[in-house]
């Protein structure tokens, strides 16, 4: 029985080889969008991210706002720009600007006065795109610090808040509604603040103290925890991850059909008039799929590693099992494909719709992490979510072998299932 | 020896093979002729173990044929009707997998592959890609493709559809060396002029049932005419008398058809002059003579008053 069955499985090898369309499916598409999502996602950590687009419209042109709009401007994730009010309201709802910083005329004069005193507070304008409110979150954290640094440094160090700070003193000094005590602290605490003025605007010392404004009490030191210390997060592993995933299905998609069409072509009367058993007909089917499908997952990972440094950083053996068991649910499916329609035409649209859907619930194209809680629980039924995550565990996650057991066994219990409903389908008997 | 014994077969409330039964001794040509969706493709398929008869059995050489991996199924060679070969491979790499489907590797294979493509005069294309083939080609390694195990018993379901009248020449000469090296040959086809010429035996088979089981002369026996004499006449028909004519030795049948004269005889040789002399002797001189046989067609009008073509 060796020699039929080797036979078998060699054919479909040899086919797959001179299938020019089969190569492309296997190898170049995947590679080149699982290089673009790579690229996209962040590649091996050193790609500059988009700029976000702001407008600044400057009604007021004091000290105070010119030093906002210059901070904003030295932000590196922000691309800044003047604009007009109606232009900066006009590109916004177009799109070609995320968000527009209004700073009003007098608002460097209030936010003076409101700095050291309960006067009302000024408000600056942003108008945002309501498709990037992630964005404009990120803008109102900028300007927040921005808006507290410029004011501060003008309060303590320039001409406009020495005059703010005298009127600030002359309205503590007249007001009947303060408490005596406080009074006097108030008094005391912007004297001081007077003084520092004087001498800072004196000496022209403009680096010292607070001249530079109040500044954050802090910084982040940020750190990617990765595999290993030093290890960066590596956008390529996930999205080749992906794109083997979706591919090597659509290989278990052209198994199927090829079924179909060897039916439909006489073949499979020529293999079924030959003394083989059913085992050895569909299992040299299940064997040679299996092995292409491993074979292609292999080589797209190859090609992430030389490429783009994607690195098994967990257990190899853990990453060949998870490739192994994802082949082999891959042969599955596609022999289940074999049994659900009568032609391959009507076959083809359906599973690659059918396809389609589990690559996405499965993270394939976007982490599954970002899916809604609910979805994340959902999805443990399809198998493209085991594979991404065992994908992943053993990428750039840098598990150990342990971490690929969940999802080799959840890979082999689908491959049971879609062969055995494979067999139990079956047309054994059709003539045509 | 094939031999198959009321076979029934039925999809749904439909049957396809109704009772079917038929015996192939070695070296015998049997041409299982019918129109379409008679049943023959059906029966072939059960035979070759395709498709399980509902009643019925099929015996290769005694034995009954069981299950998918019976042994006895290397008797038999099925050639499909469809051409039943992989395109991107080379006929070459065809014909290896369709040797190994037998358990046949190695030299033996090699040797197998050269007999079979020289037999169906293909051995300078053997490293060719088989898309790159004629459709004549491709019939004749479709072929060969069942000849590699070399089985006792070939089963051919419409080898020639869709071949030029050259390929299929070629194919009736490659069956009948196959016929003289003592293989069984059950012919499945619904051209009559293709029984005709390779046939000792023809079944013919209509709505599932067998119809008729003889050598071609005890099929013609079964007709009332089997030679038929066109007389185009001089003068027309004018004034001629068909019932003194009918009544000649020998004569079975005379009508007239416009101009022509159509006289069923026995034995064409001798009664072919006494017809025509008598027509001179009545006054009516002929200008041009033309003699048929009876076809399978015929015979298949005769029994069932249908056409073949047209069933």
């Amino acid at each position: 029985m060796m020699v039929p069955f080797r036979a078998l499985v060699r054919k479909d090898i040899r086919l797959f080889l001179v299938d020019r369309r089969a190569l492309l499916m296997s190898f170049a598409i995947p590679i080149a969008i699982g290089s673009f999502f790579g690229f996209v996602l962040g590649g091996q950590g050193q790609t500059d991210t988009a700029r976000i687009a702001v407008l600044a419209v400057d009604q007021d042109r004091s000290a105070i706002s010119r030093e906002i709009v210059t901070r904003l401007t030295a932000e590196k994730s922000l691309e800044v720009k003047p604009a007009t009010p109606d232009g900066a309201r006009a590109a916004v709802r177009k799109g070609s600007a995320t968000v527009a910083v209004v700073i009003p005329a007098n608002f460097g004069q209030q936010a003076g006065r409101a700095f050291f005193g309960p006067q009302q507070k000024p408000e600056i304008g942003v108008l945002y795109d309501p498709s990037h409110s992630a964005e404009s979150g990120m803008v109102r954290g900028m300007l927040a610090g921005d808006v507290m640094q410029a004011v501060s440094k003008e309060m303590f160090a320039g001409p406009s808040g020495r005059d703010a700070v005298r009127q600030s003193l002359a309205e503590v000094e007249q007001s009947q509604s303060l408490a005596p005590n406080d009074k006097k602290d108030l008094e005391n605490l912007l004297g001081s603040v007077e003084r520092w003025n004087t001498r800072s605007g004196r000496s022209g010392d403009s680096q010292a103290g607070l001249s530079g404004g109040l500044t954050m009490p802090f910084t982040t030191r940020e750190e990617a925890v990765t595999a290993n210390r030093g290890v960066k997060y590596n956008g390529y592993a996930h999205s080749f991850a992906g794109m083997v995933v979706q591919f090597v299905l659509f290989l278990g998609i052209d198994v199927g059909i090829g079924l179909l069409q060897q039916r439909q072509r006489g073949l499979w009367k020529r293999f079924r008039a030959a003394p083989l058993s059913r085992g050895v007909l569909l299992g040299s089917r299940a064997v040679s799929a299996s092995v292409l499908a491993f074979f292609v997952v292999l080589v797209n990972f190859l090609f992430a590693r030389l490429v783009f440094g994607v690195r098994v950083e967990g257990s190899m053996a853990g990453f060949l099992g998870v490739s192994a068991a994802f082949a082999l649910m891959t042969a599955g499916f596609g022999m289940l494909i074999a049994t659900l329609g009568k032609t391959p035409e009507a076959t083809r649209g359906l599973s690659i719709f059918a396809t389609l859907i589990v690559v996405m619930l499965g993270g394939a194209w976007i982490p599954s992490f970002l899916f809604p809680q609910w979805l994340q629980n959902l999805t443990v039924v399809v198998p493209t979510r085991w594979a991404m995550d065992g994908f992943e565990a053993m990428t750039w996650r840098g598990l150990g072998a342990g971490a690929a057991l969940a999802p080799i066994a959840a890979l082999l219990a689908f491959a049971l299932v879609f062969a055995g409903l494979a067999v139990a389908r079956f047309r054994w008997e059709a003539e045509g | 020896m094939l031999e198959v014994r009321a076979l029934k077969k039925c999809y749904g409330n439909v049957v396809a093979v109704d009772g079917v039964s038929l015996r192939a001794g070695v070296g015998e040509n049997i041409g299982l002729l019918g129109p379409n969706g008679a049943g023959k493709t059906t029966t072939v398929s059960i035979i070759a173990g395709l498709l399980r008869p509902d009643s019925g059995v099929v015996t290769i050489e005694g034995r009954p044929l069981a299950g998918d991996a019976d042994p006895v199924k290397r008797q038999i060679g099925l050639v499909p009707q469809d051409l039943a070969l992989f395109d991107e491979l080379p006929a070459m790499a065809n014909l290896q997998l369709f040797a190994a489907l037998y358990d046949l590797d190695g030299a033996p294979a090699r040797r197998a592959i050269g007999e079979a493509l020289d037999l169906v005069g293909l051995s300078d294309r053997a490293r060719d890609k088989v898309r790159d083939f004629s459709g004549g080609m491709k019939r004749r390694l479709n072929l060969a493709a069942a000849l590699l195990h070399d089985p006792r018993i070939l089963l051919l379901d419409e080898p020639t559809v869709g071949v030029d009248p050259q390929s299929r020449n070629a194919i009736f000469d490659n069956l009948e060396t196959l016929k003289q090296r003592g293989k069984t040959l059950l012919y499945t086809t619904h051209y009559m002029e293709e029984a005709e010429r390779l046939c000792d035996r023809v079944v013919i088979i209509d709505h599932g049932k067998v119809i008729a089981d003889d050598t071609l002369p005890g099929l013609y026996r079964l007709l009332p005419v089997t030679n038929l004499l066109a007389i185009e006449l001089e003068n027309g028909d004018d004034g001629l008398l068909l019932e003194p004519l009918q009544s000649l030795p020998g004569v079975r049948s005379a009508e007239r058809r416009g101009g022509t004269l159509r006289v069923g005889v026995r034995d064409l040789a001798a009664e072919t002059p006494r017809v025509l002399q008598w027509l001179v002797d009545q006054g009516h001189p002929y200008r041009h003579v033309v003699s048929e046989r009876a076809d399978l067609e015929t015979v298949f009008l005769n029994l069932t008053g249908r056409s073949l073509r047209d069933a």
